[in-house]
Parts: C-alpha cells; structure tokens; sequence
C-alpha cells in the first residue's frame, strides 16, 4: 500500500512539475508593462530646494500608487499589476539623500517594505492585491508623514474591509471611491484626515 | 524572533513544515537527485527563499517583519502554504488545526508587539 501511495505521489508530483513548467512560461509571454512615468519636471535650477526632492521622490510615488489606487476603485486586475510594476521602480528610483540619516534610515525602511507590496501586486489576483494595497498604503502615510507634499492628500477609511479589520488609503480627492471593494461599495468609507 | 526566542514547540513545527524552502537549512529529499525533480526544485526552493528566508529575519526591519508575519498568517490561514505539493510527500509537514492555531497566534503576538 505504502509502495502504491509514493508511486501517485510521485507521478502526480510529475504532472504537478509539468504544470508548474507551463504556467510559468506563460508568464513570460506577458506584453511588457508600459511606463507611464511621465513626470512634469518643472524649474531644474532649484536643485537644492526640498522641492525639487520631492518632485523626484514622493511626488512621482504619490502619483503611481494614485493610478494604482484608481485600478483598484475600478477593480482592474491587470492595470493594477501593471502599476504595481510602475509603482515598484518610482519607490526604486526614490532619492532620500537630503534627509537626515534618521529619516534616511527610516525611509529605506519603508522603501523596502513598500517595494515588496508593490511587486507583490503586480502578480497577485484582486484579493491578494488589495491586501497588500493596505500595508502599501501604511508604508506611503508614514513616508508623506517625512517628506511632507505640497498637494493636499486625504486619508481615507473604510471599516469594513478584511472582516470589518478596517483598511486605509491616500487620495487626492475629497469623494469616497474605495478602492478595497470597488463597485461593491464604491462609496463605503469616510475622510479620516487632509494632510497638506 | 524566529532564531532564538521562539517557543520550542513552534521552533520545531516551523523546521518541518516551513525551513525545508524557507531557510538555508534545505534538507533534500531523495528525489531531489533526480531529474527534471532537481531543477524544478532548485527553481522553487530559491522562489521560496526569495519570498522568505528565516535565516534573513534578523536584518529586517520592524515593519518588513511586520508585512512578513501578516503574509505567513494569512498563507496559513488559507491553507496556502505549506503547498500541496510539498505535504504531498512531507507527510509530517502538514500543519494541524491546532497546529494553526498555535503558530498564527504565536505570529499575532508577535506582529501586535512590533507595531
């Protein structure tokens, strides 16, 4: 009996390789996502202002987890795990280097968390990204509460998300377009704060 | 955490149903000498490894713990891990519902005190 059991296991353990195989090669076959990273680099010769790092930094993230967040309101999977991809190289790309090391420190910190839950995002199905769209956008309060942003952001709640967990997110918009339940409940939710 | 102050029941649970592709302490089974078994995995123990290597939990930060401990409660509360495949042939690596509930508690605990 015992021979008979390892032999399935082993030939489904075969059938699940083959699979697997399959799978992932279709992957690569996917069209390579479009960067839509268009920045609106204004004056360069304030280099040395703070303005000009955030245009470089939070800005440039701020908007692609922005278009990320609407990807989700429209519950869009494939757009999502593209801009999930956007999002990953902006947080990559982001320069800290005018802070001080304390903030630099934590910074990196939440780069690198953040990172993960953006590429994370650009692989997963709504469900997964949505969880990971949550800590995403931890990750972003705490950077916003660093770098400051010279647009005015809202905080935004709903308590109903995950089992009544609860679930956060930024927005450049005073309208309730939740992003954890899309057309379920597009407007379940309430602004818990304005940060400028 | 998961280096030295882990409770040793949950150290011990971890090390058969989690180490074996999340850790660099891979113990190969037997079919891993054999072919196309060896390259697959290769490829899934480093896919593994790269989600999550216990070895590594000392450098991270609190909130990469953080977004770490969220992730193994919610793959074990779905069943998610360990895989299918993996318990398929680990036998003793198959988590039981007491199991569960020991290690997702134990990773609540733990979460709740870095935030």
């Amino acid at each position: 009996m015992k021979t008979v059991k390892r032999t399935i296991g082993t030939m489904a353990l075969a059938a699940t390789m083959m699979l697997t195989v399959s799978c992932k090669e279709g992957n690569k076959n996917e069209p390579a996502t479009p960067m839509s990273n268009e920045m609106h680099q204004e004056s360069m010769d304030d280099k040395d202002d703070m303005e000009m790092n955030e245009n470089k930094g939070a800005k440039a993230v701020l908007q692609d987890y922005f278009k990320l967040k609407d990807a989700l309101v429209e519950t869009n999977n494939d757009k999502a795990k593209q801009l999930g991809t956007t999002l990953a190289s902006a947080l990559g790309s982001f320069d800290a280097s005018s802070y001080s090391d304390s903030e630099q420190q934590e910074l990196k910190d939440i780069m690198e968390d953040a990172i993960e839950h953006a590429e994370h995002i650009s692989e997963s199905d709504m469900a997964h990204q949505r969880e990971h769209f949550k800590i995403l956008s931890k990750d972003l309060t705490d950077m916003v509460a660093i770098t400051g942003t010279e647009m005015k952001i809202y905080e935004q709640f709903c308590p109903m998300y995950n089992n009544n967990e609860g679930g956060a997110w930024l927005s450049m918009n005073e309208e309730i377009r939740n992003p954890y339940f899309g057309d379920k409940m597009l407007k379940c939710g309430k602004v818990q704060r304005e940060i400028n | 955490m998961v280096e030295n102050q882990v409770p040793a029941t949950i150290k011990n649970r971890l090390q058969i149903s989690c180490y074996d592709c999340h850790s660099n302490n891979t113990d190969y089974p037997w079919y891993s000498k054999i072919q196309p078994a060896a390259w697959y995995l290769k490829d899934h123990i480093q896919e593994g490894k790269d989600e999550l290597n216990f070895n590594e939990w000392a450098t991270f930060s609190d909130r990469r713990k953080n977004s770490k401990l969220r992730s193994i409660i919610s793959q074990i509360e779905e069943d998610k891990m360990p895989l299918d495949f993996y318990t398929l042939i680990h036998r003793d690596a198959i988590l039981s519902d007491e199991d569960k509930r020991m290690i997702i508690d134990y990773m609540t605990a733990l979460k709740d005190s870095l935030e």
